[in-house]
């Protein structure tokens, strides 16, 4: 016991001296999967009580809990943290404003006695610094953004990668399409969403190295009107599957489902739309990582935990918040043994939807033959991989 | 494998045609005197009082008439302030326009994710098959059928009637109407709960037939689109019709042209209507304004002194 105590501190110790030669500070370390010290002592000693004590755990949201997507996933996730800590009070905030309002929300909740508390969106990562910083006892982890720099000791990031199942959706399209043409509806030419639409092409690629994804943007995250436009353009190109990137998704679906299309779904399981053309789709469970988040803080075993940082989840880590939604009746067994083959694959050291070569839209390569791109390449993508037949829009 | 004309032609008929409902709309309101900037709200009232029947009943036609009901009667609610309680009619279409995104947004939660039995287009036998035409004027839903008689319907009723005489009137020369012992509110509550129906068919059409689903705020600004298209138009149905495919068809542009592989600048191609609004104003110009009715003319006089 003594030396396996040891044995984790001199890791930790190396940890840490890692951080500090590292450009950039400790942020950039997100398998630091064990307690790091503090100045010495044993684990238990230097652990900080960040996150502990606490009657309640907080989570805010930016929007209702009923919109069928991003929030509506927060707050189940939210719920999954009150049945595993019966003893915890879950305190949840709705339409929370990205601005000093969160900060304000979430000194509220710990004034309520929360201890822990999910900063849920984008642009909450201000106002989780800021309680961060006057609440050294609290952890505060913000979910989507991350942090440059030094981590301080009570604060995370984390986010999962939702392009993994989007390639593995891709390859259920590979299968069922017959022009070799899918479509993609998607908002803004946001990196999140590029990395989306290459890894389906390149997932569909894999099982039909004639098939391209036609791209249409809407520049708006809800105009139900102008998806029911692209999506009729796509068709009339003659595209037979259809997925997309919208926060509002039943229109879409709908679409194509009456055009006899097929689709792959997003942030919802929407089969019960599109009871024929119903592929698969990348939908969210937050559960897992909410739940081991909690844990952890709450355990005394936050700092220097893998969430004290930017913490990034795919099939490699497990609990990648993004799954696969359930298959719809006419993907074959074929298709989905070939999926599970990938999923499998990309849970390997080297397995990556931008496993090398990856070669962009005029030929060029970009990811070299056999590298396997970490998280912060995959997130910078910015140009369309080869089969993706569109361009960014000009801005 | 549709042309591109077709393609776009197609989509300027589909997405043109909620805006020309609001527009017509808007067109009746204006020629009785009344400019009603909420029409964006009655479309808005319209998609979801439209949809939540059509969820409720499970017929779209019951949606139909209360998207109109819906529409008219927030409508109805701006006549109220600037008919009888004599508000200015901008600030009072504002205030209509940001009630009824208030109470759509919060009512309509329970209907996000309903699923109805929508106006699905129907093929015209034989039309529809037409090369070119067919996909363009005879598969779309009925309630696109019904805009093609609406516009010419509304001029020949205003042109040509005596109805269409008093509600101009009501907008020209009140103190006419007055002299010939008619009084002129009721004529403008009439044309006021008019526009409001029709801009409610339009976003009853939106979510029924195009969209088949309600999204808060999914009218996305086409009533203004429908507002400044009346100016555009100089008040005339016909050409109300035509202005609403030549923006629905710079809607239907950017897809037509992404889907086939061309890089577009879709916010670009957003502001079109608007740009080609201006530009009418900025080439008409005194011309435009001689047509408004005279007593839109005062309204726009009085917002100027205040």
């Amino acid at each position: 016991m003594q030396l396996k105590l040891a044995g984790i501190t001199l890791a930790a110790v190396s940890v840490l001296a890692a951080c500090a030669s590292a450009p950039g500070g400790c942020a950039a370390t997100g398998t630091v999967a064990i307690a790091a010290p503090v100045g010495g002592g044993t684990v238990v000693d230097a652990a900080g009580k960040a996150g502990t004590g606490g009657s309640a755990v907080g989570f805010i949201m930016v929007g209702p809990k009923d919109d069928y997507g991003y929030n509506q996933a927060v707050y189940a996730g939210s719920q999954a943290v009150k049945a595993a800590f019966p003893d915890l009070q879950v305190l949840t905030a709705e339409n929370v404003p990205e601005d000093d309002n969160a900060a304000r929300v979430m000194e509220d909740m710990i004034r309520k006695g929360a201890k822990v508390l999910f900063a849920t969106s984008y642009g909450h990562l201000d106002a989780a610094k800021k309680v961060a910083a006057a609440h050294p006892d609290v952890v505060v982890v913000e979910q989507g953004n991350s942090v440059t720099g030094a981590m301080p000791p009570n604060l995370g990031t984390y986010f999962g990668t939702v392009y993994e199942p989007m390639y593995l959706a891709g390859i259920a399209a590979g299968k069922a399409t017959t022009s070799h043409k899918l479509g993609y509806v998607y908002a803004f030419p946001i990196t999140q969403t590029i990395d989306n639409i290459d890894a389906f092409e390149l997932g569909a690629r894999s099982v039909d190295p004639q098939a391209t994804t036609y791209v249409v943007n809407t520049s708006s995250w809800c105009d139900p009107a102008k998806q029911a436009q692209a999506t009729k353009s796509l068709l009339s190109e003659g595209v037979d599957v259809i997925t997309q990137h919208q926060d509002c998704t039943a229109t879409v679906i709908k679409t194509a489902e009456a055009a006899g299309a097929h689709v792959v779904g997003y942030h919802s399981d929407a089969s019960a739309l599109a009871p024929n053309g119903w592929l698969t789709g990348a939908v969210w469970d937050w559960a897992p990582l909410y739940t081991d988040i909690v844990r952890t803080a709450t355990a005394g075993q936050f700092t220097g935990s893998k969430y004290n940082a930017n913490y990034r989840v795919g099939y490699k880590t497990g609990t990648n918040p993004f799954v696969m939604a359930p298959y719809g009746s006419s993907v074959s067994q074929e298709t989905k043994d070939l999926i599970a083959a990938a999923q499998l694959r990309l849970a390997t050291p080297d397995g990556s939807p931008f496993l090398g070569p990856v070669t962009d839209q005029d030929g060029t390569v970009r990811i070299s033959a056999g590298t396997v791109p970490d998280y912060a390449t995959i997130e910078a993508i910015t140009y369309f991989v080869q089969g993706v037949v569109g361009k960014l829009p000009s801005s | 494998m549709t042309s591109l004309l077709v393609d776009v032609a197609a989509g300027a008929v589909a997405g043109g045609t909620s805006i020309m409902y609001a527009g017509l709309g808007e067109t009746i309101s204006e020629r009785a005197g009344i400019i009603n900037l909420g029409t964006e709200g009655c479309m808005l009232a319209g998609a979801l009082g439209g949809y939540a029947i059509a969820a409720r009943t499970g017929t779209p036609w019951a949606g139909v008439v209360a998207g109109g009901l819906a529409g008219a009667a927030l409508a109805l609610v701006h006549g109220v302030l600037v008919i009888n309680r004599k508000a200015n009619q901008f600030a009072s279409g504002f205030t209509v326009l940001f009630l009824a995104l208030g109470l759509t947004s919060l009512w309509g939660v329970h209907y996000v994710g309903a699923t109805i039995h929508a106006l699905h287009p129907w093929r015209v036998p034989g039309l529809g098959s037409i090369p070119g035409l067919g996909p363009v004027f005879f598969r779309h839903d009925p309630l696109t059928y019904a805009s093609f008689v609406a516009a010419p319907v509304i001029w020949w009723v205003l042109d040509r009637t005596r109805v269409g005489l008093l509600l101009r009137t009501a907008g020209e020369r009140p103190e006419a109407l007055e002299v010939n012992g008619y009084r002129v509110a009721p004529v403008q509550y009439a044309a006021v709960a008019a526009g409001g129906a029709l801009a409610g068919l339009g976003g009853a059409q939106l979510s029924l037939a195009v969209a088949n689903a309600w999204f808060e705020n999914m009218v996305a600004g086409r009533g203004f689109i429908a507002v400044a298209l009346v100016i555009f138009a100089a008040w005339h149905p016909m050409r109300v019709m035509a202005g609403s495919y030549l923006f629905g068809a710079a809607l239907a542009l950017g897809p037509a042209l992404q889907a086939r592989g061309h890089g577009v600048n879709q916010f670009a191609l957003d502001v079109i209507p608007y740009v080609l609004t201006l530009l009418v104003l900025a080439a008409l110009g005194r011309r435009t304004l001689q047509a408004a009715p005279d007593g839109l003319k005062r309204v726009f006089d009085s917002a100027r002194v205040a």
